[in-house]
C-alpha cells in the first residue's frame, strides 16, 4: 500500500503556469485524472513520476521525494504518453530487459507473468515495430508492470485502443486497483472514464477543478443546462410546444432554426420525439451544440 | 554484458545512421593504400592523411555520430524513459553507454589509423596512432555524451566544436589548442612513437592530464545531468 502525495505543487515554464497549486493524495484503487488537452495533466504526471522538478511544492511517494530519486522506481511504474518503444525488440525481449534492469530475481518468469497479464503471449516473439498501436501500448504496460509496482501511472493509456482493448485495459486497471495498487490514469475523453468506479480528479487550466467520487461529478456534468440546435418542418409551432415542457428552460427562434436550452438532458431528449409526433411536426435535425469537452469542463469550474 | 550495454549496442547498430560510420574510415584507408602503392613520399602524404584527415576529421566525426547517438537518439525518440524508470543509480546508465560509444569509435578509427601509420612509417607509429586515437575516442565520447544531455542539438554543437574550434580557430589563435582534444591525441601519438610526421603544439603532460580531465569531467557532468533529466512538457 503506497500513497502518492502532492502538496501545493506548481510548475511554470517562464511566464506560463502549467500546473497551479495542486494538492492531492492518491491511495490504493483506480483514480482518473481528467481534463481537456493542455490542462497540465502530462506535466503533473511527469512530476509525480520524477521526470520534472516542481517549481514549488513537493511530490512524495510514502515520504520519499520522486525528483532525483531513482529508488522510487522500485515501487512506481510509468506508462508515458509518447508511444516510444525500441521497435527492433520483440515484446518479450523488451519486457525482459525491463525485468533485468529492475534486478528482479527471476526476470524471465516476471516477464512472462507481465505479458500474460496484458494478454500478449501470442505476439510476444514478434518485433514491436510490427505491432498495432493498442498492442504496443499493452507491451509498454507490461514493461511498466514487470516489477509489480505499488503505484502505476499511465498517461492517456486508452489512446488508439479499440473498444475491446479499452475494456480489457480497464478491467486490468481495476484488478490491480482492487489488489491494493495505486493506479492513476489520465484522459481527456469523458466516456473513457465512464466505466471507472472510484475517484476522479478533474484538471482545468492547470488547476484542480473537481475531485472526488466519479458518480457525483458525473451527475454534475449531466445535470448542467444543455443547448441543442433543432430544425424542423415548423420551427415556430415546435417552439410553442417545447416551452410548455418542464425540462425546457428556454427557446430561441431564428431563421436557421431553434436553439433550445434544457435543464435535464434525458428528460428533454425523451420529450422531443413525443411532442413532435403529437403536433405532426417532422424534426430534421437535433444537435447538442455544447458537447465539447471544454464546455463541460468549464461548466464544472464555474459550478 | 549488462542490459544497458546490450540495448545501447542494439540501438546503435539497428539504426541506419550507423552506416554513416563506414565511409570515412574507408576513405582514410583507401588514401593511405593509394599513396603507398603510387610510391608517394610519406613525408608528403603523411601529415595531410594521418593528421588532416585521420585525427582532425575521421576521429572526431565518428566519435560525434556515435557519442551523440548512444543516449541522444533515445532522448530524441523518448525511449530513454524506459531506462530511466528503473531504480538504477544514474552512473550505471552513463558508464555502459560511454563504454559502448568509446569502444565503437575507437575500433572504427584505430584500425584504419593503424594501417595508415604502418604504411606511412612503421608498426610503432601505427600502434601509437591507434592507442592515441583510442584515448581520444574516450575523451570525445565523454564530451559528446554530456553534450547530448546538456543541449537539444548535440550534433550541431559538436560540429561547431570540431570544425570551428579545433579546425579553424586552432590555425589562427594558438591558445585554443590547449583546449583541443585533437592536439592531445597528436601529442600522445608523437610521445609513443616520435616521428617527423606529427607536429605537436601541446606538451605531453598537458595532453595526458587534459585528456583525463575531459574524460572524467564530462562523464561526471553527464551523470549529474541525467539525475535531473526532465521530460520536456509536450503540449498534446
Amino acid at each position: 500500500m503506497s500513497t502518492l502525495s502532492l502538496t501545493g505543487v506548481s510548475r511554470w515554464y517562464g511566464n506560463v503556469v502549467a500546473v497551479n497549486d495542486i494538492s492531492m493524495a492518491l491511495g490504493p484503487g483506480v483514480t482518473g485524472l481528467l481534463g481537456p488537452n493542455g490542462a497540465g495533466k502530462t506535466t503533473l504526471l511527469h512530476m509525480m513520476a520524477g521526470f520534472l522538478a516542481p517549481s514549488r511544492g513537493t511530490v512524495t511517494l510514502d515520504d520519499d521525494p520522486t525528483w532525483r530519486n531513482p529508488d522510487v522506481y522500485r515501487r512506481l511504474g510509468l506508462v508515458s504518453e509518447r508511444e516510444a518503444v525500441q521497435g527492433f525488440l520483440t515484446a518479450y525481449e523488451f519486457v525482459l530487459a525491463s525485468a533485468k534492469l529492475h534486478r528482479l530475481p527471476d526476470p524471465a518468469a516476471a516477464a512472462r507473468r507481465a505479458i500474460d497479464l496484458v494478454e500478449l503471449e501470442s505476439a510476444q516473439d514478434r518485433r514491436i515495430g510490427t505491432y498495432s498501436k493498442g498492442m504496443r501500448q499493452r507491451a509498454r504496460v507490461a514493461a511498466a508492470l514487470v516489477h509489480d509496482p505499488q503505484v502505476l501511472l499511465l498517461d492517456e493509456p486508452f489512446n488508439g485502443m479499440d473498444p475491446r482493448q479499452r475494456l480489457h485495459m480497464m478491467q486490468l486497471l481495476h484488478t490491480l486497483g482492487d489488489a491494493g495498487r495505486t493506479i492513476l490514469f489520465s484522459s481527456h475523453i469523458l466516456e473513457e472514464v465512464e466505466q471507472v468506479s472510484g475517484t476522479v480528479q478533474v484538471m482545468v487550466a492547470g488547476r484542480l477543478a473537481a475531485s472526488g467520487d466519479f458518480r457525483t461529478i458525473r451527475r454534475l456534468m449531466t445535470n448542467r443546462p444543455h443547448v441543442f440546435a433543432v430544425r424542423s418542418t415548423d420551427d415556430r409551432a415546435l417552439a410553442v410546444a417545447l416551452i410548455a415542457e418542464v425540462s425546457v428552460s428556454g427557446v430561441e427562434l431564428d431563421p436557421t432554426g431553434l436553439t433550445v436550452r434544457a435543464g435535464d438532458y434525458g428528460a428533454f431528449t425523451r420529450a422531443l420525439p413525443r411532442i413532435a409526433l403529437s403536433k405532426g411536426i417532422r424534426v430534421r435535425q437535433l444537435v447538442p451544440s455544447d458537447e465539447s469537452l471544454e464546455s463541460v469542463f468549464s461548466y464544472l469550474v464555474e459550478a | 554484458m549488462s542490459t544497458i550495454t546490450w540495448i545501447t549496442a542494439r540501438g546503435l547498430f539497428g539504426r541506419r545512421r550507423f552506416l554513416l560510420l563506414l565511409p570515412l574510415p574507408l576513405v582514410l584507408l583507401g588514401l593511405a593504400v593509394l599513396c603507398r602503392s603510387l610510391g608517394v613520399d610519406p613525408g608528403e602524404w603523411g601529415p595531410p592523411v594521418l593528421v588532416g584527415l585521420g585525427l582532425a576529421v575521421v576521429l572526431p566525426v565518428v566519435a560525434l555520430i556515435v557519442g551523440t547517438g548512444v543516449l541522444g537518439a533515445e532522448i530524441d525518440d523518448g525511449t530513454v524513459v524506459h531506462i530511466l524508470t528503473k531504480p538504477l543509480p544514474r552512473w550505471q546508465i552513463v558508464l555502459p553507454k560511454l563504454a559502448v560509444a568509446a569502444g565503437v569509435s575507437a575500433a572504427t578509427v584505430a584500425l584504419p589509423l593503424y594501417v595508415a601509420g604502418v604504411l606511412a612509417e612503421s608498426v610503432r607509429l601505427g600502434l601509437a596512432l591507434a592507442v592515441a586515437a583510442a584515448l581520444g575516442a574516450l575523451a570525445y565520447s565523454a564530451l559528446f555524451l554530456a553534450l547530448s544531455l546538456v543541449t537539444r542539438r548535440p550534433v550541431l554543437l559538436g560540429l561547431v566544436y570540431v570544425l570551428i574550434w579545433e579546425g579553424l580557430l586552432g590555425n589562427f589563435v594558438s591558445g585554443t589548442k590547449v583546449l583541443s582534444i585533437q592536439q592531445y591525441v597528436i601529442a600522445l601519438a608523437d610521445r609513443l612513437a616520435p616521428t617527423g610526421l606529427l607536429e605537436t603544439s601541446v606538451s605531453v603532460p598537458v595532453a595526458s592530464v587534459m585528456t583525463a580531465l575531459v574524460s572524467v569531467g564530462f562523464t561526471v557532468l553527464a551523470i549529474d545531468r541525467l539525475r535531473s533529466f526532465s521530460v520536456a512538457g509536450e503540449t498534446s
